[in-house]
């Protein structure tokens, strides 16, 4: 097998490039789909590039192929609000979430890549009892894994965002927060282009434009999958999709409990930094942050009917303004730049789905929601061992489709999500 | 915003409504497996195309009705009252 020697980026490679004027070479390779691999992974998104790179990396599997009917990085992973928490409601929530913040902290290192990582700190605001003491029992549960995460109140939360209103006279007046400081946001397309070029350095192949139409089975066993490019042949298939991953299980004759919802996000226009941390607010169906470049990214729950449509809409643009402003009155003046939505699938229980299904060698890692992103590089390792050593692991052990049928539910839904 | 077409109230945006979700035969609760049971709880089909599926008019008639979606363009191209109208009052 061909392997890939990129260019090692460094600040003296940088400096040299810009003397010499020479060209960057492409960062991964284009090239023929071949008839048979060991591995097929669906999707190249974050979950689909990260499980090819562990896979190469961890296990020594180079001979892996990641389709994708579309481009690397232009579903969920490029469309997600790109927040990094673990801090999280059930034990096993927060232990795969702190692996997966943890691999996020050394990814540029690891990758050779600046992805970009803030660790700002992040506030889950509560505007009532209820919430609050979600909030307690939440930091109950972090404390107990070794994560820092506490309930602060208003003065303390006015020192770390100076333009909150957390007065009295309000709606839904700011009654404390769960501060969670390891908490940030990441550069999410360079994570998406890191794991695919270093992947691709290792001999895995990425293939755009390459859509799945059917999944080939024979005795209750795959056997690969059928492309627009041809059909390809493989003892293990994954499907690493987000959005269309009941479509694609539907190929493969397996049923998940996932519905899909849109969820739709907006940013502002630059302006000088001045958020530092990432703010969340349940009862108010928002999230905001501020990336690098100055604008405020904000992203509500998902809407309210089930949707593949990625259209977005003058209501939610609407809502989310009147909610912003709750908080910081004095953003008002601050203009919308664009808007876009991405396609969520939410399972009962507010957790994901990963492991095996009835179909021998179709692995899934689906059932993202909305908190799929952040678990790119863990769910990635998981999926890896578990395709490599055909066992699953014990840190997603809790997050198998038979869970379902024989009703240990691993529900996150008073942590996953904003607006439940 | 999608314009639902009310069966008592005519059309009216979709913020006026709680969605419930696709349509599917209620196992007879005497008979039903456990495994029975959890499928009609948990799966659905979500298929990218037309579905059938129940939404209430919370902020209008209160009434639930039974609407055909298109789940891509979002189009309606049918609602109807629900049967029995079980629990609307």
């Amino acid at each position: 097998m061909s392997r890939n020697k990129p260019v090692k980026y460094s600040a003296l490679g940088l400096f040299k490039r810009g003397l010499s004027g020479k060209e960057w070479p492409r960062v991964w390779r284009d090239v023929d789909l071949k008839k048979t691999y060991d591995v097929v992974i669906i999707g190249a998104g974050v979950h689909g590039l990260s499980t090819a790179y562990y896979l190469a990396k961890n296990h020594g599997v180079k001979n892996v192929a990641v389709v994708d009917r579309a481009y690397v990085g232009g579903g969920g992973s490029g469309r997600n609000t790109a927040i990094l928490r673990s801090n999280y409601l059930t034990p096993e929530g927060v232990r795969f979430y702190d692996r997966s913040v943890d691999l996020y902290r050394h990814l540029a290192a690891d990758l050779n890549f600046n992805v970009m990582f803030a660790p700002r700190g992040h506030l889950t605001l509560a505007h009532n009892d209820g919430a609050l003491r979600t909030m307690r029992w939440r930091a109950e549960v972090n404390k107990v894994q070794g994560i820092d995460s506490e309930v602060i109140g208003p003065e303390e939360i006015k020192k770390l965002v100076p333009y909150m209103d957390v007065s009295d006279d309000t709606r839904y007046p700011i009654l404390g927060a769960l501060y969670h400081p390891p908490g940030g946001i990441i550069r999410h397309d360079a994570v998406n282009w890191g794991y695919a070029r270093a992947a691709d350095a290792m001999g895995v192949e990425i293939h755009q434009k390459t859509e799945v139409l059917g999944i080939n089975t024979a005795g209750g066993k795959v056997t690969g999958v059928r492309t627009n490019r041809g059909d390809v042949s493989a003892p293990i298939v994954i499907n690493c999709t987000a959005g269309w991953a009941t479509l694609i299980a539907d190929m493969a004759g397996v049923k998940l409990p996932i519905i899909t919802h849109p969820l739709q996000a907006a940013v502002t226009e630059p302006v000088q930094m001045f958020l530092s941390s990432v703010v969340v607010s349940g009862s108010l169906h928002v999230y905001v942050s501020q990336t690098d470049r100055g604008e405020l990214v904000f992203g509500a729950s998902t809407d309210p009917y089930a949707a593949y449509s990625m259209r977005s809409s003058l209501e939610f643009t609407e809502e989310l303004a009147g909610h912003v402003l709750e908080l910081m009155p004095s953003i008002s003046k601050m203009r919308v730049l664009r808007q876009w939505s991405g396609l969520c699938d939410i399972t009962p229980d507010f957790s994901p789905i990963m492991g095996f299904t009835e179909v021998e060698g179709f692995l899934v890692d689906v059932g993202w929601g909305t908190y799929g992103f952040k678990a790119g590089p863990a769910s990635g390792e998981a999926m890896a061992q578990l395709a490599a050593t055909n066992k699953t692991p014990e840190i997603i052990s809790a997050f198998d489709l038979a869970r379902f049928e024989e009703g240990r539910l691993a529900s996150e839904r008073g942590a996953a999500a904003v607006g439940h | 915003m999608i314009l639902i077409p009310c069966p008592n109230c005519g059309p009216r945006n979709s913020s006026e409504f709680t969605y419930e979700g696709e349509n599917k035969e209620r196992p007879n609760a005497a008979t039903v497996t456990k495994a029975q049971w959890r499928n009609y709880l948990y799966l659905k089909n979500n298929p990218l195309g037309w579905t059938t599926e129940t939404w209430y008019h919370s902020s209008g008639c209160k009434k639930f009705l039974v609407a055909e979606r298109h789940t891509m363009t979002n189009e309606i191209r049918s609602t109807k009252a629900l049967g029995q109208q079980g629990g609307a009052s």
